[in-house]
């Protein structure tokens, strides 16, 4: 683990706690909202017949750091009638929880925050400070469509985690433990040893779970997507209703940690709904550093199929933005309650029923 | 219970399809251009921004008299009999000097009737539609080609030669 080599390079558990838990955020969070934003861009333009950000540097590649910039450099603007107190506390815990998902998340087989023996269970948990930080900034900014974009998140998000759970549940079933790294571990580097195809075990149990994996894979994508407020599902923002829903009145730096706090939980469900079904950090054809014998090659080729697998979810979730119109909030709560949960319920029974056959 | 599970058969099936048109377009070359550094070509009868060569205008005010929304402001004075102002394209004397031509845009509708009258064809549209500003007194574009001084000389200059003449006259009119 990345702790344990960092301890011993430094021999100070404090310098190597710090560097550890500050490496996701400069070397991968940054980087990949920077690159996320103006992937979206590009995607809704492109998608949209147009071209999107073309201006800064080659193809528009600069414009999201020019945006940071800006952002860097605009006024924080705090209105007369805002709960200071919570309005400075809100982005930060938004984005607090959404960082915190990372620590358990495995990058590959070395770069791991923390192997959590609770690993899913921790992040399930941990993302519920999100709502906790939507619903203050909706609170505390003292604006009528703030506030029904919050109670609105918070709603969607909590009967949305019903279904990830059910999922997340039947494989932690399956498997016996909730440990992200071992989840992963287990799912050895070919795809046909992923859970999405029945699990790394060759029996006939494989095969006849294969369908319900697939149906628990696509309740976990659609419940996820609602969890991160991405439209189909982003009721809470509606820009066309609700201006932009909770953080309609945040500007400057605070605005840009909603954004990054977005776009960290994209990938961070994206990573979950990988390292679940998908081999996690595994590669799905074997690895080069074993066919040439190299051993640190392996590592960085996990972190690369990682980083693949995560960006192309998050691919998806755009393709998906841009496809369809938004959910009303009454068939928002209809496709939770009366198709997820059940469908994932009966899900989990059947796959439970096969894994003690 | 069908109607349940048709719901969420048409639900995914619809959802694919849409996701294969949006694919379809991501790969679609993009119909929109990069204005400022591409432009369309304008159609041939384009109406913009009006140009005057002053070389060619006789300073009839038939233009100013022809719009609808009286933009356009000319003074004139006559020239003085030695005065050789040249002639236009088509063969025409000048023999007035333009002291004043303005055309304010922020009033004009581009309607192009300002053009035909002209007998000289020296007002004329142009393709250049890219003129906004910050001030609207900007919009107002000065065409006379004399500089303010030579306006001045040009009205001092006949109203001095006017006043000859009347005092002329008064004499003649005496002596009479
Ligand atoms: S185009 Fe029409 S409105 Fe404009 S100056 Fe000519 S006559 Fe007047
Ligand atoms: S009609 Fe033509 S010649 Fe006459 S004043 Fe106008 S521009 Fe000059």
């Amino acid at each position: 683990m990345i702790y344990d080599f960092l301890n011993d390079l430094t021999g100070s558990p404090f310098i190597a706690g710090t560097i550890t838990a500050l490496l996701p955020l400069f070397a991968f969070i940054l980087p990949f909202a920077l690159f996320a934003v103006l992937l979206e861009r590009k995607v809704a333009g492109h998608m949209q017949d147009r071209l999107g950000p073309m201006r800064v540097g080659y193809h528009g590649i600069l414009q999201t750091v020019a945006d940071i910039i800006k952002l860097i450099q605009k006024e924080d603007i705090i209105a007369r009638n805002n709960d200071k107190l919570l309005f400075n506390i809100a982005p930060v815990l938004t984005f607090a929880g959404s960082y915190a998902a990372f620590a358990a998340i495995p990058f590959s087989s070395v770069f791991l925050g923390a192997n959590i023996d609770l690993g899913i269970f921790y992040i399930i948990a941990v993302t519920g400070l999100v709502v906790a930080g939507i619903l203050m900034a909706g609170w505390a900014s003292n604006n009528k469509y703030s506030l029904l974009g919050a109670m609105r998140s918070a709603a969607q998000i909590i009967s949305y985690e019903i279904p990830t759970i059910l999922v997340v549940l039947s494989i932690v079933m399956l498997t016996g433990t909730m440990s992200l790294y071992d989840l992963s571990e287990s799912q050895t580097s070919y795809f046909w040893n992923w859970y999405l195809l029945g699990g790394p075990e060759f029996e006939i149990q494989k095969f006849l779970l294969i369908p319900f994996m697939l149906i628990g894979f696509l309740i976990i994508y659609i419940s996820t997507l609602a969890e991160v407020n991405r439209t189909p599902f982003d009721i809470p923002e509606a820009e066309s209703e609700l201006v932009s829903g909770y953080h309609t009145e945040y500007s400057g730096m605070k605005f840009a940690m909603f954004f990054l706090a977005e776009y960290a939980n994209m990938f961070a469900v994206s990573a979950i709904v990988v390292a679940l079904f998908l081999g996690g950090y595994q590669s799905p054809f074997g690895y080069l550093g074993n066919l040439l014998n190299i051993n640190w090659l392996i590592p960085l080729e996990q972190f690369f199929w990682f980083t693949f697998k995560g960006i192309f979810f998050v691919f998806v979730q755009m393709w998906l933005r841009w496809t369809l119109p938004r959910l009303r909030v009454d068939q928002l709560m209809a496709a939770s309650w009366k198709y997820l949960i059940p469908i994932a319920f009966f899900n989990l029974l059947i796959i439970g029923i096969i894994s003690i056959l | 219970m069908r109607a349940y599970f048709n719901n969420i058969f048409t639900a995914l099936i619809t959802i694919f399809v849409g996701m294969k048109v949006t694919l379809r377009h991501l790969f679609t070359p993009s119909v929109t251009i990069q204005y400022p550094d591409v432009k369309l070509p304008l159609p041939e009868r384009e109406r913009n921004r009006l140009y005057v060569n002053m070389d060619d205008c006789i300073g009839c005010d038939q233009c100013a008299r022809a719009c609808p929304v009286n933009c356009i402001e000319i003074e004139t004075v006559k020239s003085l009999p030695g005065e050789d102002l040249g002639k236009t394209s088509n063969g025409k004397k000048k023999a007035l000097w333009v002291t004043k031509f303005t055309i304010d845009f922020a009033k004009c509708c581009y309607c192009q009737l300002c053009v035909f009258p002209c007998p000289t064809e020296c007002i004329y549209m142009t393709d250049v539609y890219e003129f906004s500003e910050y001030d609207r007194n900007n919009l107002i574009y000065d065409f006379a080609t004399l500089t303010p001084q030579e306006r001045q000389e040009k009205i001092e200059n006949f109203r001095k030669f006017s006043e000859e003449k009347e005092k002329q006259k008064a004499k003649t009119d005496k002596s009479e």
